[in-house]
């Protein structure tokens, strides 16, 4: 994989091209495996961590599955590099800033990763764009058996699949749904969701920003338990509340419209116009006018950009691409002098497509 | 506020309370020192802490204190600290402690999940070869070793296929 082409793409989950992708960025799946035969990523010596990755190196690459993965050797990638798999959601932030042996096998559109040595051996991933959680796993599982045909697991009868942290054993899944829920957030509602899916054991975070404040209004909805469920129920209760969740969100909408059309249409249009020209621009104010414009183009009241469009734009206004495009290292207020910069062009350029 | 033997800034400060009387003491780090308050102190917080471990888990914690995983080393103590496992024996290790602990995470402590496919394959070549081995020492004890050869050649040949590539 040729990082440095990466900026010029986006992962395919992030092409809205996927079920109710207007309120739902992605779907995703994530499975924490084990070797049997070695200790736990925290308590492997370096010797031991270097042939887990090697092992596994060997399995990955040879994995059965299409799309084919491509392996990268983390510990010979730079920071800057790492930093950008971060964000584009192939590799977790834990594992890009850790040391030792350790990498990740991605498929090229981006939408299958499998770390390695991270917390567990093996942490195996797949997102897909929209509401598609069926899909997610369908391909999980498959890639799961592929993988174990050479890997033994560490596995119990009793405890299922086994994990350094008690929190993941059995299942050792994550199911997650990420959406995007600006009217919740503005008619103050969200609240009360949070306390439903708190209620049955769903977690609740804001995708960016620090603690609960989300910024962007992305959110993202997982499951906590891992034991004494299966994979098929835990799913399903995921994706038994998430259409209640479009629901109200689609409610709100409507509602605001209703009662605030101008001041709606009014927010959305002076937004886009302060991406299309402010000179200086940190990622939190990008982030929350992007959020407008996105919701806007939901409502019909901007139409010269696309959800997929905007979606990518999340992604790359962030530190790690805006430095990788201009291959040197910013701080922050070069970030967001050039941040801005990037948004001026790649908006007119969108325009220029358009007409 | 300042030491009460030298005048420097205090940075210790100790309540005593003897006979139900407070009396408050207020030294430099130096001071303290030559006095032998810190170490004091130490020994106490300690005793402190044994006191109140004790008086929720009783006996059970000297036992539980003893655990240590035969594979990785870890013990119960570093476990319950690090709230990680150290490798996967630790879960039969540390299994009855780790009990209450899942019920609380989960409401759940028997998987119910997937079966990994290839385990159960294994697990099974494994059993065959267990017998197919027994078969073997029999054939040899009873000398019939044309049965005994073609009984080494399938052993082979499943130890072969066992062989993960």
């Amino acid at each position: 994989m040729n990082l440095d082409n990466l900026t010029s793409t986006s992962g395919e989950w992030l092409r809205a091209n996927g079920p109710e992708a207007d309120i739902v960025i992605s779907s995703r799946i994530r499975l924490a495996r084990n070797l049997s035969t070695y200790p736990f990523t925290n308590r492997a010596s370096a010797h031991q961590k270097a042939e887990i990755e090697a092992k596994l190196r060997g399995y990955i690459e040879k994995l059965d599955f299409n799309p084919r993965l491509e392996y990268l050797n983390l510990s010979t990638v730079v920071p800057l590099d790492r930093q950008l798999l971060v964000e584009r959601q192939l590799i977790s932030r834990e594992l890009a800033n850790s040391e030792g042996p350790r990498g990740v096998g991605v498929a090229p559109n981006e939408i299958i990763s499998i770390l390695v040595n991270e917390e567990d051996h093996i942490r195996l991933q797949v997102i897909r764009s929209g509401f598609a959680l069926d899909d997610a796993w369908q391909d999980a599982d498959q890639l799961d058996d592929k993988l174990e045909e050479r890997a033994p697991y560490a596995f119990s009868e009793e405890f299922g699949y086994l994990t350094a942290c008690p929190t993941n054993v059995g299942t050792g899944l994550r199911a997650s749904v990420m959406l995007h829920l600006p009217a919740l957030v503005l008619s103050k509602h969200i609240e009360k969701v949070f306390r439903a899916l708190q209620k049955i054991n769903l977690a609740v975070r804001g995708l960016y920003g620090e603690g609960s404040r989300a910024s962007g209004d992305f959110y993202q909805i997982s499951n906590q338990v891992t034991l004494g469920k299966s994979e098929t129920q835990i799913i399903s209760e995921i994706r038994d509340v998430i259409p209640q969740i479009i629901t109200y969100e689609r409610q709100a909408r409507q509602d605001m419209l209703r009662d605030n059309r101008h001041a709606i249409l009014d927010r959305c249009s002076r937004a886009f116009g302060t991406l299309k020209s402010a000179s200086m621009m940190t990622s939190e104010e990008t982030m929350d006018l992007l959020s407008w414009v996105r919701l806007g183009v939901n409502l019909g009241l901007v139409d010269q950009i696309t959800i997929g469009e905007l979606n990518e734009l999340f992604i790359h206004t962030q530190p790690a691409h805006l430095q990788k495009v201009l291959g040197k290292q910013l701080d922050s207020e070069e970030r967001n002098s050039e941040r801005s910069r990037f948004l001026r062009a790649r908006l007119r350029e969108i325009e220029n497509q358009m007409n | 506020m300042k030491c009460q033997s030298c005048g420097q800034p205090a940075l210790v400060h100790l309540t005593e309370i003897v006979n139900g009387k407070k009396r408050e003491n207020h030294f430099c780090q130096e001071c303290a020192e030559k006095q032998q308050l810190l170490k004091q102190q130490d020994l106490n917080l300690t005793a402190i802490l044994q006191s109140v471990i004790g008086q929720h888990v009783g006996a059970q914690v000297d036992e539980l204190a003893r655990l240590t995983c035969p594979s990785c080393g870890i013990k119960y103590m570093e476990f319950k600290a690090a709230g990680r496992c150290g490798c996967p024996r630790d879960y039969d290790v540390f299994r009855v402690p780790l009990l209450p602990l899942l019920e609380r995470i989960h409401r759940g402590v028997r998987h119910v999940g997937k079966i990994p496919p290839h385990a159960v394959e294994r697990a099974t070549v494994l059993v065959e070869l267990r017998e197919l081995r027994k078969l073997l020492r029999e054939a040899v004890e009873s000398e019939a070793y044309e049965e005994a050869a073609r009984l080494r050649d399938l052993i082979k040949d499943k130890e072969n296929a066992d062989e993960p590539g």
